[in-house]
């Protein structure tokens, strides 16, 4: 069973709630996906608007462990303040920490990220840092207290898959004991299973589910290939090679002209 | 007095924050404040006072990737 700072979970599939065309197919993607997390974000509420309790009771019995995050947030200060009204919201010491450096790619400041990392943990956070495959970067943010790196596998919302393979087989090697979970730009299980053949211990996504055509089918294909990916992974896979090696036995063949 | 809530000019009689959220009809709900963009706990409410031009941001859970 995979944990996160202490927590055990029944999955390692975790599942964004956004985008789904109705809560009702909200809800049915993670009773087929299984997952065990769910990503969840603060927004403004209005006045006389009860959203927000309502959305809480549709998460609430999901029967999931929440994930909350500071998406869009830009700078330092703000990701840190949200990070403080998600926990009162949420009654959670999780945080799926994102400080945005790039508004076209979405990709993390690295600069800012570490240093919000940094606060927050001192503040008794768990934070989950949404970065990238940069080595330099993940063991900043491992000096700074967090026990859990979420690289990204492209940007957000893409479904290009695995962009950077090299990238993240060698931070997978370089931190073999941190629980990683691949964050964003999945879009097919294939890409899931991949991620989850070459070690990483979960894999995190919302869009491929959410705006499929059939947002339950597709969170229980995803499902399966997170399962079918850890269980190759724990199985040690064998070793590709360039030529042809017969795996029938040669040996016993009748001669025939 | 003035202030600016989510992003939006209102017109409060209220200076607490506590009784401002009553006010702006959110009593009762799930909600988490900042105020000019420092986090104020629920606890803290009732001692904290907003004065003109304070930027109040009112925040509830919501779906998220």
């Amino acid at each position: 069973m995979v944990a996160f700072y202490e927590t055990e979970v029944r999955s390692r599939l975790m599942l964004g709630t956004a985008q789904y065309p109705s809560p009702a197919v909200l809800e049915q993607a993670f009773r087929r996906s299984g997952a065990g997390i769910a990503t969840v974000s603060v927004r403004r509420e209005a006045g006389q608007d009860r959203a927000g309790a309502a959305f809480w009771d549709l998460v609430a019995q999901l029967g999931v462990h929440v994930l909350p995050n500071t998406a869009g947030c830009y700078s330092v200060r703000e990701a840190v303040t949200t990070a403080h009204m998600a926990r009162e919201l949420f009654d959670t010491k999780w945080i799926k920490l994102e400080v945005i450096g790039h508004a076209d790619t979405l990709q993390p400041d690295p600069f800012g990220l570490v240093e919000a990392a940094r606060i927050l943990t001192e503040d008794g956070f768990e934070v989950f840092p949404y970065t990238t495959e940069d080595l330099v970067l993940a063991e900043r943010l491992l000096e700074v207290g967090c026990k859990v790196l979420m690289p990204w596998g492209a940007p957000i919302g893409t479904g290009l898959g695995l962009t950077n393979i090299y990238g993240l087989r060698t931070l997978r090697a370089q931190f073999p004991d941190i629980p990683m979970v691949v964050d964003a730009g999945l879009g097919l299980p294939s890409q899931a299973a991949q991620a989850m053949e070459m070690g990483f211990d979960s894999v995190l996504l919302n869009t491929a589910v959410a705006k499929a055509g059939d947002p339950a089918a597709m969170a229980e294909g995803f499902a399966r290939a997170v399962e079918a990916g850890r269980l190759a992974f724990e199985a040690d896979p064998m070793s590709p090679r360039d030529m042809a090696a017969p795996s029938t036995p040669l040996i016993g063949k009748a001669f025939l002209e | 007095m003035k202030i600016n809530v989510n992003g939006e000019r209102h017109d409060v009689s209220a200076t607490a924050l506590d009784a401002i959220l009553d006010e702006l009809g959110y009593g009762g709900a799930k909600v988490a404040t900042a105020v000019n963009e420092t986090f104020v706990p629920a606890p803290l409410r009732a001692q904290t006072t907003l004065t003109e031009g304070d930027r109040l941001e009112i925040v509830a859970p919501r779906q998220g990737g």
